[in-house]
């Protein structure tokens, strides 16, 4: 199985969320000064939200640091986005984004720290999902 | 002569460039951008819908609105100045201004909704029922107690994430049940403008709550655990009753209900918390779910299996700076 990245912002929920997963996770670092990791194996990114009205900067700036880097963004393989659907059209607009920028596919959307059919979904989908490709990129 | 029981320290003034919490800063640029007036929204293109209601419906419609408002008065003149006292950065007292200003535009907002579709005779009659009704004044009450200036700081905030992301979906439900039947949707367009303010809301007051709650002991924390899971279900018995009041003779108190188990978990969730009401209890009725956030399920998931799973997504308005590729 390929490994897992995720952003959570001080709400913790994105966190709460890999926690129940109970998959082995890198978590980006919060602050902007803090050093970019560098990925060595494919991946998939755990994404929350964080679009304005216009959904605009969707994407945490940390999230974006880390992606500038060609050799993480060359293994990325797919992104699952979290939101609220109160946000109504931008409701987990990062995964499009993302899924957009990096020619990968959206996997998965959840709301805020996710439902126990969510982590079940999740948790199966990423089984079936480096299952069935190679895991050399391209 | 002075009297040193009213000396008031001068404040510091604030600088936005030193930040001690950089959401602060994020919050503020998220709610100032997102700021509109209900003028903003063309109320009176609803009014040939409007007058496609029935008698009971329009009623209803009001009394809703009044409530609503009801609710946003108390977050706009009590809610919001109560959490200034206890904010841990200058920068969280300016947010703070903002959430109580915006929740005055809100309560205005559906004085807009009433002077463009409908008769002062109506609007005034729901004024007094949302005065006198017993379980809106008791889920006031039951909010205004944690308000209170003795209060502890953690407990008013578990107060206004629930107020802010549970308490006012009783009310929601309603535009986005008409919106989801091509009903009033101007109307439902300027509540989902409040729904989304009331949800930067929820999160940053939830997130302030889990900052200080991070730093109590053990033994605290878990008591502000069961208060806010006591508040919860005593909020949920007397919204239980409120819904059945409003929505039985539509039928659709189920289906409200639903909605309300399916917010209070997000409200729990906002705190740091786990759901309280299993999933089963949460299925929202999906016309409700695509009237809250119309076109975001048109590019389906791959783990859902259904559609593409490459996003073609319509074009980002404007892309940001910070992306080298």
């Amino acid at each position: 199985m390929g490994g897992l990245v995720y952003f959570s912002s001080g709400s913790g929920n994105t966190a709460r969320f890999v926690e129940r997963l109970g998959l082995p996770a890198t978590r980006l670092p919060l602050k902007g000064n803090a050093d970019v990791p560098e990925l060595a194996e494919p991946f998939v990114l755990i994404c929350p939200t964080y679009a304005d009205g216009a959904g605009r900067s969707a994407v945490a700036k940390p999230v974006i640091r880390f992606l500038n880097v060609e050799a993480n963004r060359s293994l990325l393989c797919g992104v699952i986005a979290s939101g609220n659907r109160n946000f109504g059209q931008t409701f987990a607009m990062a995964g499009q984004v993302i899924a957009r920028k990096c020619n990968v596919p959206l996997l998965y959307r959840f709301e805020l720290a996710g439902t126990e059919t969510d982590i079940a979904r999740v948790h199966d989908g990423l089984q079936t999902f480096w299952g069935s490709r190679c895991l050399t990129p391209a | 002569m002075k009297d040193i029981h009213h000396t008031r320290a001068v404040p510091r003034a604030i600088n936005w460039n030193r930040l001690q919490d950089d959401n602060d800063l994020e919050i503020w640029n998220r709610l100032t951008v997102n700021f509109w007036l209900p003028e903003k929204v063309p109320l009176s293109n609803d009014i040939q819908s409007w007058s496609q209601l029935t008698e009971d419906e329009q009623t209803l419609t009001i009394r809703v609105f009044t409530g609503l408002t009801l609710l946003d008065t108390i977050q706009n003149t009590v809610g919001a100045p109560a959490l200034m006292p206890d904010a841990q950065t200058p920068h969280e007292e300016a947010v703070l201004t903002n959430i109580a200003f915006m929740e005055a535009v809100h309560a205005r907002s559906y004085s807009s909704v009433f002077s463009t579709l409908c008769q002062t005779s109506q609007v005034d009659e729901a004024f007094r029922w949302s005065a006198e009704n017993e379980h809106l004044q008791a889920k006031s009450r039951l909010i205004l107690e944690e308000y209170d200036a003795t209060s502890n700081p953690l407990r008013k905030k578990i107060a206004s994430v629930f107020l802010e992301s549970f308490l006012f979906y009783s009310g929601f439900y309603l535009p986005m049940h008409w919106s989801s039947r091509a009903r009033l949707t101007n109307t439902a367009d300027l509540i989902r403008l409040i729904i989304r303010d009331e949800a930067i809301h929820g999160y940053y007051i939830g997130y302030k709550f889990q900052r200080s709650l991070e730093r109590l002991p053990e033994a605290e924390r878990a008591e502000l655990k069961d208060f806010a899971f006591g508040l919860i279900f005593d909020l949920y018995d007397i919204e239980a009753r409120y819904t059945e009041q409003l929505y039985d003779p539509l039928g659709l108190t189920e289906d409200v209900k639903a909605f309300l188990h399916y917010n209070a978990n997000k409200a729990l969730q906002n705190l740091g918390f786990e759901a309280l009401f299993p999933e089963e209890a949460c299925r929202v009725n999906p016309a409700i779910m695509a009237a809250l956030s119309p076109g975001s399920d048109e590019n389906h998931d791959f783990f859902s299996g259904s559609g593409s799973s490459y996003v073609i997504g319509k074009t980002v308005a404007t892309e940001d700076d910070d992306w080298d590729f």
